[in-house]
């Protein structure tokens, strides 16, 4: 049996990346300002770990318009979609493993 | 091991932040202790006009000429319409002070993300039973103001009750069973249509006081004293 820590993906190595993917995987597309009110970050902070995972195109970037006002919003892509499925899998096996 | 207590609390995390992000939890069970106050006050005052003949039509001349014209707006120059909005306006807003109080002090933003899709859900069956009744009213006033009340009562209790199934999603469960209960007195007033108001006040007033209470035991009594 291969171990479970295997299929653990680094890029959800961190409390904000899971809470951006939970958020994500149960909304069609949040907003920046949403996500910064929900995991209750600074800007800096979110900002960062946004720009990570859109780099593994992991989630997808859209740039709207409110009236004048740009509005950003997020949301997970199919690829992402899939890694952090088989991430909270993985994370589930260890816990069961563990019993 | 650590490891897995890491991973546990990661799953958790994870269940946590899709709760609070797709689910407006900040409904306060004082405002369904509201607005079926407001609902038993407005069928106490309903009650005279529809069960001991006192007369509903505000202005007698204007009502003939309407009457006579099939005018709709006949509706207007009743005091169970104004009765009835009175009381869904009283109701609505209490139940939104409630709420917002309730809000301010979790600190969750009033007109977030899950509250806007809570207002949307909660009232696409309302506003179209809304005008579905509306419609069946002004159907039935070409008999001399008779109109089609039978069907309102059991018809507010069926759409309320679908709109409270349908946003259950986005708010706290346990308001699908409300809206379970408040589907079945609808139904069960379809059997009793002359027992309207009854049934009225009973789902309006005394369930939503008990959901309220229940509510506000379960959820919010602790948070208050902490």
């Amino acid at each position: 049996m291969n171990n479970p820590i295997d299929n653990l993906n680094k890029l959800f190595d961190s409390r904000v990346r899971l809470g951006i993917m939970s958020v994500l995987s149960v909304n069609a597309s949040v907003s920046f300002n949403e996500l910064k009110e929900l995991l209750e970050i600074t800007d800096g902070n979110l900002a960062s770990h946004l720009k990570a995972l859109e780099e593994n195109k992991i989630i997808k970037v859209e740039k709207g318009f409110i009236g004048r006002k740009t509005n950003t919003t997020y949301a997970v892509t199919k690829s992402g979609e899939k890694e952090f499925r088989l991430h909270i899998n993985a994370l589930e096996k260890m816990i069961k493993a563990s019993k | 091991m650590n490891e897995n207590i890491q991973s546990a609390d990661a799953i958790k995390d994870i269940r946590n932040m899709m709760e609070r992000s797709s689910r407006f939890i900040s409904l306060s069970g004082l405002s369904g202790v509201s607005a079926g106050v407001c609902a038993l006050v407005g069928a106490c005052i309903a009650y005279p006009y529809v069960y001991n003949g006192k007369d509903f039509i505000i202005n007698r001349e204007t009502a003939i000429a309407q009457q006579l014209r099939g005018d709709s707006a006949i509706i207007l120059n009743t005091w169970l319409f104004w009765i009835a909005v009175g009381t869904f306006f009283a109701a609505l807003v209490s139940a939104l002070i409630f709420t917002g109080l309730k809000s301010r002090k979790d600190g969750t933003e009033m007109w977030g993300i899950t509250a806007r899709r809570l207002m949307i859900n909660v009232s696409i069956p309302i506003l179209v039973g809304g005008t579905f009744l509306y419609a069946l009213l002004i159907s039935g006033n070409v008999a001399p103001i008779f109109f089609n009340v039978g069907f309102i009562t059991p018809g507010c209790l069926i759409f309320y009750g679908l709109a409270l199934i349908n946003s259950s999603k986005y708010t706290l469960n346990e308001v699908r069973y409300l809206g379970y209960l408040q589907l079945l007195s609808g139904l069960i007033n379809l059997c009793f249509p002359a027992y309207g108001l009854y049934f009225w006040a009973f789902g309006f007033g005394i369930m939503h006081i008990i959901y309220g209470l229940y509510m506000w035991n379960k959820y919010d009594r602790k948070t208050e004293s902490d």
